[in-house]
This record gives C-alpha cells, sequence and structure tokens, in this order.
C-alpha cells in the first residue's frame, strides 16, 4: 500500500541518509523501520507525509504519488506520533487530539465527538480529557499523542521513536497498546524505532536498515531471527536469537500434572517442592519441603513463583517459566487457574517435535 | 490642586501621556510581530534584522524628535513625531522579544503541528504566537516602561504630555509640578505594567494548570 521506488535523499552538504530506497508496506500490520542511527529510519518515514521531500524516486500510497498531494493535505489525511509526544501546551487534552478533525473542516460537534471516542480507545479518561498536556505523567502524554494521531481515523498511522522517552514499564504497556489498537482498527502502522527488541515484539514486518540508508532486510520477526539475510543484520539482531526466535515458536507443550496444596494443608517433610494454590486454584507459590520440618503451610514460607505459562504461549515463556520457577517446574495456567507444571527437557522436546525452526 | 497643579490639567497630561505611549507601543508590535517571524523563519536574517533594529535605540529622542519634522515633512509641534519616533523604539526593542519568543516554542511541538498538516501562517498564528505569548509580554513590559519614561522628553520640543511638568516646574524654579509629574509617570508605567501582566496572565491559562502528577 506504501511503497517506495528507488528513493535517495541526499542533501545538500554531501551527505546521504537513504540510498536508492525500495520497498512495499503491505496494507494493515505494523511495519517497523529499523536500524542503528545515521541509517535513514526516520528520513525514510519523514518522507511518507513529505517532512522530507526525496531527492530521487517516488513513494505511493495506495498506487498514489505523495508528491502530487498539497503536503498539508498528505498530512492529515495520515496519523502522526512524534517521539516525545509533542503535544500543544497550550490546548488542553481535548482540544489536541481535535487538531485535525478541526483542520479537516468537520464541524465541532463531530470533531469533538471523534476526539473523545479516539481518547477513550488509548484508556484515557473523560476527566483527563480536559486537562492540560502538563498535568498528565510522560506515558499518559504520549497515549494522547496516539489518541491525536487516530481522531480523523487515518488510513496510514507514522510512530516516529514514540516509546523510547517512556520508561520501560510503561513502554510495554504502550506497545500492547498499539497493538491492540492497530488489530480493532485494521490501520496499517509505519514504526520507528532503534530498538530491535521492540521491532521483533510489535512488528508484523521489519526493515532493518545499516548506514547510509540501505535496505539491509525486509522480513516476519521470526524470518529475521531465523535467516538473517547478511553479517550486519545477524549482529544487529543480537547474540541470543536462538532463544528469542523461541517467541515465535508456538508449540504444543503437554503440561505434567500438579499435585496443589491449599494454605494450611498439612505437608509432611521430604515431599519436595510444592505448589500452593488458593481457593480459586490460582497459582500463590511454591512451598519448599525437600527437608527440614513438616507441618501445615504458612503464607509467610512461600517462595515467589517464576514466571506464568499460560496454554497457547510460545515456547519462550514455557521455557522461560521452567526456568525461573525454583523447583525447576515451570507452572501452567489457563485463566488463571493452575493446569500443571512442565519441566525444561519437556519444552525442548516439543520444540524439537516441531523441527526447531520458528513458525 | 495638587503641587500647584489643577487636577483636570494633570489628568489631561496623563490621557495625553498614555495616548503618545501606548499606541507607538501596539504598533511596534504589530510591526515587530512580522519582523521577528522573519527572523525566525530565516536565521540569516535574525542577527542583522535584531542588531539593526536594536540600533534604533541608541538615537538619542531628542534628536530623533527634532530630525522627524524634517524627514516626514511634518509640522515640529505635530503629535506624529512623537508617535513615530516612539514606534521605532517600540520596534528596536520588540523585534528581538518576537523572535525570542517564536523561538522558544519547543522543536517537537513545531514539528507535531506541521506533521499534523498545519500550514506555515496557520501554525504561527494558533501553535506558536499563543506559546510565545510569555516572552513577548515580558519584552512588552520593558518596552512600556520604556515609552513612558522616553515620551516625557518631548515637552522639550513643545508636545504636551506629562513632561510639560518638568520644564514648567524648571521655568518657575518649583518643586510642585516636577514632582508631580514624577509621580505621575510612575503611578502610569505601573498600571501598564501590571495590565500587560495581567493581559499575560489571562492569555496562558496553561501555564497557571499545575505541575505533572
Amino acid at each position: 500500500m506504501i511503497r517506495f521506488e528507488s528513493v535517495t535523499k541526499r542533501y545538500p552538504d554531501g551527505t546521504t541518509a537513504v540510498d536508492d530506497l525500495s520497498l512495499e508496506v503491505p496494507r494493515g500490520g505494523i511495519t517497523v523501520f529499523v536500524g542503528p542511527s545515521g541509517c535513514g529510519k526516520t528520513t525514510s518515514l519523514r518522507m511518507i507525509n513529505r517532512m522530507v521531500e526525496p531527492t530521487e524516486g517516488r513513494i505511493l500510497i495506495n498506487d498514489e504519488d505523495v508528491a502530487d498531494r498539497k503536503p498539508a493535505r498528505l498530512r492529515r489525511s495520515i496519523g502522526y506520533v512524534i517521539q516525545h509526544a509533542g503535544l500543544f501546551p497550550h490546548r488542553t487534552v481535548l482540544a489536541n487530539v481535535m487538531t485535525v478533525p478541526t483542520l479537516i473542516g468537520w464541524d465541532k460537534g463531530r470533531a469533538r465527538t471523534a476526539a473523545m471516542e479516539a481518547i477513550e480507545k488509548v484508556g484515557l479518561t473523560a476527566d483527563q480529557a480536559s486537562r492540560y498536556p502538563a498535568q498528565l505523567s510522560g506515558g499518559q502524554q504520549q497515549r494522547v499523542g496516539v489518541a491525536r494521531a487516530l481522531a480523523s481515523d487515518p488510513e496510514v498511522v507514522l510512530m516516529d521513536e514514540p516509546f523510547s522517552a517512556v520508561d520501560p514499564l510503561v513502554r510495554t504497556d504502550l506497545q500492547n497498546e498499539v497493538r491492540r489498537l492497530q488489530r480493532e482498527l485494521g490501520i496499517t502502522v509505519v514504526l520507528v524505532t532503534h530498538d530491535i527488541d521492540e521491532a521483533i515484539s510489535l512488528g508484523d514486518h521489519v526493515a532493518v536498515m545499516r548506514q547510509g540508508g540501505h535496505l539491509a532486510q525486509l522480513a516476519s520477526p521470526g524470518e529475521l531471527l531465523t535467516e538473517p539475510a547478511d553479517d550486519f543484520v545477524a549482529s544487529f539482531v543480537g547474540k541470543d536469537r536462538g532463544y528469542r526466535k523461541l517467541g515465535f515458536t508456538t508449540t504444543q507443550v503437554e503440561s505434567d500434572p500438579e499435585e496443589t496444596v491449599a494454605l494450611g494443608e498439612d505437608v509432611p517433610a521430604g515431599r519436595g517442592w510444592v505448589l500452593a494454590v488458593d481457593e480459586d486454584g490460582q497459582p500463590l507459590g511454591w512451598v519448599d519441603r525437600q527437608g527440614g520440618s513438616g507441618g501445615p503451610v504458612r503464607e509467610e514460607e512461600l517462595h515467589r513463583m517464576g514466571s506464568l505459562a499460560e496454554v497457547g504461549d510460545s515456547a519462550r515463556v514455557f521455557l522461560d517459566a521452567a526456568l525461573s520457577a525454583p523447583s525447576g517446574r515451570g507452572v501452567v495456567v489457563e485463566d488463571g487457574r493452575v493446569v500443571g507444571t512442565v519441566v525444561p527437557e519437556r519444552v525442548l522436546e516439543a520444540i524439537r517435535a516441531r523441527g526447531g525452526s520458528a513458525a | 490642586m495638587i503641587g500647584g497643579v489643577a487636577w483636570s490639567t494633570v489628568g489631561d497630561l496623563l490621557l495625553r501621556h498614555l495616548y503618545l505611549a501606548g499606541v507607538p507601543l501596539l504598533v511596534g508590535l504589530l510591526i515587530s510581530l512580522p519582523l521577528g517571524w522573519l527572523a525566525t523563519r530565516y536565521r540569516w536574517l535574525a542577527p542583522p534584522m535584531i542588531a539593526g533594529t536594536g540600533l534604533l535605540y541608541t538615537i538619542p529622542s531628542l534628536a530623533l524628535f527634532i530630525l522627524l519634522p524634517l524627514l516626514l515633512g511634518t509640522r515640529v509641534l505635530d503629535d506624529a513625531n512623537v508617535l513615530v519616533a516612539m514606534t521605532l523604539y517600540s520596534v528596536a526593542l520588540l523585534t528581538r522579544t518576537v523572535a525570542d519568543g517564536l523561538g522558544s516554542v519547543p522543536g517537537a511541538t513545531r514539528q507535531a503541528a506541521t506533521a499534523m498538516g498545519y500550514g506555515e501562517l496557520r501554525r504561527t498564528l494558533v501553535v506558536d504566537l499563543p506559546l510565545a505569548v510569555p516572552v513577548i509580554t515580558a519584552g512588552l513590559r520593558v518596552a512600556a516602561v520604556s515609552n513612558v519614561s522616553i515620551v516625557s522628553v518631548a515637552a522639550l520640543i513643545g508636545v504636551s504630555q506629562l513632561g510639560q511638568l518638568f520644564t514648567e516646574g524648571f521655568n518657575r524654579n518649583d518643586m510642585g509640578p516636577i514632582v508631580v509629574g514624577i509621580v505621575a509617570c510612575v503611578a502610569l508605567a505601573l498600571v501598564l505594567d501590571a495590565g500587560i501582566a495581567l493581559l499575560s496572565r489571562v492569555l496562558t491559562p496553561w501555564l497557571r494548570a499545575g505541575v505533572a502528577r
């Protein structure tokens, strides 16, 4: 849907930001431009809405050359999320989100309704809509940035390092939110990041770019990890790509039944690690009864659980659950309830049975 | 009567003073807005433009009041001479202020506005200019006080305003009118200053909305 045809951007001082780039961003899904700084990823993104004009070549959206459209009108039809949100500090959240609907000439009532819908979509409240940006946290501001980009229902949304300025916890939240919104709205998202982990966890298609504005590889995340096109991609993707590849491997891991106990239940010494659950069958933690004395299970002797694997999760999640549990048995849950545990060998068997390759 | 001057005379002179200082302030601001915008839009223009307009401020006011009739072809006692001179001084102070104000808009905000699809003029008017208000009004307060002070010099060429009280008092060797003139000048400057500060407050509600939680 967005096609780069031999696009080159050269600056008057002689530097080439993008060199003969040809690629196609498919309709729907999230396409990530990723690469080290100076690889031309942001320049490429900005050429889509003519914030930067290419020196050679052309860019087509739905087979229409963007150069044939008035820059301001073109930009109004494309959502844009910028690093640090770039909100208008002098306007309320609502007025910020109403920006594009107002620019394209919707009447106030319609613009307002659309903006309120977008604000709710990104998980903000009507109360927050009447505040000024400075009254919100960084993560909330970035949500407003996303709402502002979505308010006029654009087909394409461009995101320029949208999560780089927020802390890791908030970043994960926002990433999930963007993925959810993309699926829900069926929009085409083009996102720029320097973070390969973000690219791999968020992208349906990942374009790895290298210094000087060359496209090194455009592939699905799984393919990128399994078959990097060259040494540059392999090293950029990182050392533990074999392990990370498991994140894209869904396997049928059979869990073993696990006998669980309730708090207060009498468990004799020598039974080894025992999994305690609450009355709903939700896991509480592990109890160490390898030696020492037996007796009723007390809350304060519970050991922290490892990570949990949900039925249907990737092999990576299962393996991590098994490796992080103090008992060596990863807890598998379904709808929050314990259905069994897995040992690492089980997960490895399942991976081997699948041929060991990514999805 | 106060200090040997009729209250009504003080009132008349005060209004004249306000007129001669205030109108050029507004006209100067209107001229400085496009000039300051040019200086931010075309970076290479900024140094010569700001230095050039700033230089205007160094021309002695009395010289300017005397020169302008020759240049403009106006009569010596014409208010226009003072109005034009004060406008030049306002422009001298405000061009830099406007350029600084527009330059203070965060790059991300400016870029986001362009990416949303604002044309350049519209963006300047509805995004850059409101955000520049605190800086511009700060400069406006300085220019207002400066105008009130400089205008009084025009009494030397016979244009009536509060400065007239100084020449009168000097000629009659009477401190009364001089003190009245000084107090009235200071009061006028304070009122203008406070008025602009209040206007700035009203125009920038977002600055008082509390901090991020």
